[in-house]
């Protein structure tokens, strides 16, 4: 056999190994329920949650605790079901956190409650910010 | 209302545009002209047509910067990336905050390389400049900003749009006229050198890969399969080091100012620069190859191609918001996706066309490759960074395929991998074993030629120097990984067999040097990167012994440390303590504590309390005004061992309602062997009221000590005051000021508290704050019999900041490995461009 020929074979099988690793590792969006579901079953791979904070009627965040030593946070997320999950974080409150529209939490359940390991979150435009100051 | 300058401005876009086509199509007719005559004539038309689009670009630019500078905020673009307060260099570097100012900043470096072009290869003039032109075409027509009448679709967004026209604002409606008196201003965040350079060089990257693929097409179209190998050559390698420059710039950005933590967060705008240059480098070396042998020339081809394509992709993957959830930083989406998808499917189809037509007629060897050759080893070298670029561009563009096979109705839920930093480097790391060991070994074949007994011979002194080394740096590094252990062996060998090959070739020939003086750099890179990240630590750990939520289990809190004002705590072998908030002087260098200043209703403008000191230096007198920054707070943090100060460090905190709030950049402390690196994770919200607690009243007489929360506090003495701010003082009332000198842990405060006799009944107390002590004292009584003076005080929890801090070891030997590389691409870049020119 050619030496190009295995050079090749070994190209195409990293590929494809690659691919294949990808697939594996890749985490998955999806509702509480679904990411309970999954840690119940002995399954602790780490899942990606989009939803939106939960706010009252005047449009104000509620269920935000701040840790007692400020080193931590919990939130109340509401995912696409509508279902409302009080997410804990690691970290101190992360800039632009209120503003959000949409927070995508990666992480999963721990012993019944919902641990954040990241938090992406998507702002409104910070460059074009729609309001005017008018004085 | 300045119209003129935004109809001008916009004018000249359209000019751009249509001169772009108009190139491109003369140009086109240059090309498949028979007669000399008209071949020359239509490529003076060509010729015309491109200095025409040059100057209508110059002219774009031009506007845009005028309007930013004279502050016309009735232009959006004006509106929301500058302000009135806004220095010269940042006003620049709005320019390029937004997508269209970056496409223009894209066709501005391609336009000048155009002109390059056309001064430089006559010969090929013509279907280069085709390319050239389609390009800029495409540019140009993603700031258009002109709506198809037939077809209600909007072609491009314009930089030159009022900003009546860009907001629905209700005032609009009452007056059309209405110009806000001040700009939104550059994100603070944003207001940094690297702002100002990192753009310009990264896009001067991007368009540098335009004359290689363009000479590739300019080939293939002509039949002329390797002629254009060599003017390509000396672009590849010049925009290699650009575009590495542009990238390394962007980590380094990141590290030093904007608080992601590293250098290199694999975030999908990163990694989408990050494969091209991959390729881009691979391209060089089959180039190189075909330069030397006349091999690989197909692979010259498909590489040279895939650069441009994977550019193209990268802008559509960044500006199209089709990462959305997944990247933290992308442009926002101005709705050009459809375009920027046509942008790279046209681009894409016609160069893939071509190769396909052409390719029975590209020449290549038969011969099989030997082991022993050098193009084996710059093949396989290829291969690995390809591959390399595979692993990353293939997760990075989960969102993509979700989009797509949605196109089906298929509902995809694939997210990229959850731990990106983890995920890449697993991978990454093992293509950089195969790369040093790859190229170090590569050199050798370079050089000479090979068989088995001489390789064994050269080999010998570097991989016995290279096992010295690696053991040495194994017992004082103590690395016990063995990934890492591998990682260190192939980079230690990759420098030392380069060093080795440098010290031949410099004696032959020290022009000749640049490919080893690169993989010197290449290789202290892997070793920099290797511990900085694999061995970076976190030194703030929560040694406070709290568990602060059972629930959570141990790893929660741990890995900030919360820092009281004037309170000591042990980190990474120093003594930290947190000293003051402080703000940044503006006409001087240096900081403020905001304790010694009072604000003026100018927020740019203080007023000092006492003299200021910075860095034992007196920069301001007591009562002087001057001017600050007023959007950052610096936290000042002493770094002490043994009682030495070793280094204060001023990590930054910007409170901007209008940006998002709260953004950190970090301060760092840079020593020989690792950086310290310290950013503030949260701070004390001052808009509430403090809760104060532990009243205690004492009476005194002058001179009297008594103790306020342990510290040492004495009555100096009462007096009468004539006038007290913020209260009218009439013909009968009567102030006293006390003054209380409370000795704190660093130097003594003074309480100046006010006690008032008001229409000779009413008392008025004015109680003072020490805020670095957190005590609040208040004159309550005098007592003239006793010559007693009764004292209130209160006190609440002290100031405090939570800080997050990370040893980053040998992070230098990543630095300097850059500057390493890109000395080597310099000196390749000048031996290959002179090539050419012979």
């Amino acid at each position: 056999m050619k030496i190009s020929h295995i050079i090749a074979i070994v190209v195409i099988a990293a590929a494809i190994g690659i691919i294949i690793a990808t697939a594996g590792d890749a985490s998955t969006y999806v509702n509480f329920d679904q990411a309970y579901q999954m840690a119940s079953s002995g399954n602790s791979t780490q899942i990606h949650v989009v939803g939106e904070l939960k706010k009252d009627a005047a449009g104000h965040v509620v269920g935000l605790e701040p840790g007692a030593d400020k080193l931590s946070f919990s939130f109340v997320l509401v995912d696409d079901n509508k279902k409302e999950q009080t997410v804990y974080y690691n970290e101190p409150m992360p800039a632009d956190f209120l503003r959000s529209e949409k927070v995508v939490v990666i992480g999963g359940y721990q012993n019944d409650q919902f641990v954040a390991k990241k938090i992406l979150l998507k702002c409104p435009s910070k460059y074009q910010d729609q309001k005017l100051v008018t004085r | 209302m300045h119209f003129f300058i935004g109809n001008f401005g916009h004018l000249f876009v359209i000019v751009s545009f249509v001169t772009s086509l108009v190139a491109a199509f003369a140009y086109w007719k240059s090309f498949h002209a028979t007669d000399e005559l008209k071949k020359e004539g239509w490529k003076k038309n060509g010729r015309a047509a491109f200095y025409l689009h040059g100057i209508a670009v110059l002219a774009i630019v031009f506007a845009l910067f005028y309007i930013i500078f004279n502050h016309y905020f009735e232009y959006h673009y004006a509106y929301s990336h500058s302000s009135l307060h806004l220095q010269g260099q940042y006003m620049v570097a709005c320019f390029w905050e937004s997508q269209e100012g970056s496409f223009l900043l894209w066709m501005f470096w391609q336009a000048v390389l155009g002109v390059i072009m056309i001064h430089t290869r006559q010969a090929w003039e013509a279907p280069v400049m085709i390319v050239f032109a389609l390009v800029q075409a495409f540019l140009a027509s993603m700031i258009l900003g002109v709506v198809l009448p037939a077809i209600d679709f909007k072609l491009g967004s314009s930089p030159f749009i009022l900003l009546r026209d860009a907001l629905s604002d209700p005032i609009f409606k009452v007056n059309p006229e209405f110009i806000p008196k001040d700009g939104h201003g550059l994100n603070p965040l944003l207001q940094n050198y690297w702002m100002v350079i990192h753009p310009p060089t990264l896009f001067l990257g991007f368009a540098l890969t335009l004359p290689p693929f363009a000479f590739c097409i300019a080939g293939l179209w002509q039949k002329k399969y390797s002629e254009w190998i060599k003017p390509a050559l000396p672009w590849a390698l010049v925009g290699g080091a650009i575009l590495g420059l542009g990238i390394l710039m962007g980590g380094y950005w990141a590290y030093e100012t904007l608080s992601f933590g590293g250098y290199w967060n694999w975030d999908p705008v990163e990694n989408a620069v990050y494969v091209p240059w991959l390729v881009l480098i691979a391209s060089i070396h089959v180039m190189l190859t075909y330069n030397n042998s006349g091999s690989a020339l197909k692979a010259s081809i498909i590489l040279n191609i895939a650069v441009f394509i994977l550019i193209l992709y990268s802008t559509f993957l960044t500006r199209s918001g089709i990462l959305g959830d997944a990247s933290v930083h992308s442009f926002t989406d101005l709705g050009l996706s459809g375009q920027l998808l046509i942008y790279l499917l046209f681009f894409t189809a016609i160069s893939l066309a071509l190769a396909f037509a052409r390719w029975k007629n590209i020449p290549s060897t038969q011969k099989e490759i030997s082991t022993y050759s050098r193009e084996f080893w710059v093949f396989l070298g290829a291969t690995v960074l390809c591959l390399m670029g595979f692993q990353v561009l293939l997760p990075t563009s989960i969102p993509v395929y979700n989009k797509f096979i949605g196109l089906f109705g298929v509902h995809s839920n694939l997210a990229p991998p959850a731990n990106q930093i983890e995920f890449y480097s697993k991978f990454q790391l093992w293509f950089g074993v195969a790369v040093a060991v790859i190229s170090g070994t590569g050199q050798f074949f370079w050089w000479k030629k090979m068989d088995k007994n001489k390789l064994k011979s050269e080999l010998l002194v570097p991989v016995l120097v290279s096992l010295v080394l690696f053991a040495l740096i194994i017992a004082i590094g103590k690395i016990s990984n063995p990934t890492y252990v591998v990682l260190t062996l192939a980079g230690v060998y990759l420098i030392v067999s380069n060093l080795n090959v440098l010290y031949t070739v410099v004696r032959v020939n020290p022009k000749i040097s640049g490919g080893a003086i690169a993989h010197i750099g290449v290789g202290m890179m892997l070793i920099g990167i290797l511990f900085s990240a694999g061995y970076s630590k976190i030194v703030s750990l929560n040694n406070s012994g709290l568990i602060l939520n059972k629930g959570m289990g141990t790893d929660f809190n741990r890995d900030n440390l919360l820092l009281f004002i004037n309170e000591p705590k042990t980190m990474a072998g120093y003594e930290i303590e947190y000293r003051s908030e402080n703000l940044e002087l503006r006409s001087k260098s240096g900081y403020v504590r905001k304790n010694d200043i009072v604000p003026t209703t100018d927020p740019y403008k203080v007023v000092a309390t006492k003299d200021i000191v910075y860095k034992g230096k007196k920069l301001y007198s007591s009562k002087d005004t001057f001017d600050i920054y007023p959007e950052n707070t610096y936290y000042e943090i002493e770094m002490r061992r043994n009682g030495k100060v070793e280094a204060t460090l001023y990590p930054r905190i910007q409170m901007n309602p209008g940006m998002g709030g709260f953004m950190a950049s970090p301060d760092i402390k840079r020593n020989l062997g690792q950086d310290i690196y310290t950013s503030v994770s949260a701070t004390m919200n001052r808009e509430d009221d403090p809760h104060w607690e532990k009243p205690e009243e004492f009476k005194v007489k002058i001179g009297q000590q008594f103790f306020v929360n342990d510290y040492v506090s004495v009555l100096e003495e009462v007096k009468r005051v004539d006038q007290v701010e913020g209260v009218e003082l009439t013909g009968e009332d009567v102030a006293v000021k006390a003054k209380i000198k409370i000795e704190g842990e660093h130097e003594p405060f003074y309480a100046e508290p006010i006690f008032l006799i008001v229409n000779k009944k009413e008392v008025g107390r004015i109680p003072a704050e020490i805020n670095d002590l957190g005590i609040r004292i208040a004159l309550l009584n005098i007592d003239p019999q006793t010559n007693e003076f009764t004292i209130g005080t209160a006190i609440r929890q002290k100031d405090w900041v939570v800080i997050k801090a990370v040893e980053k070891p040998l992070i230098n030997v990543l630095w300097i490995g850059t500057l390493v590389l890109m000395v080597g691409f310099g000196m390749a870049t000048v031996r290959r461009f002179k090539d050419f020119i012979n």
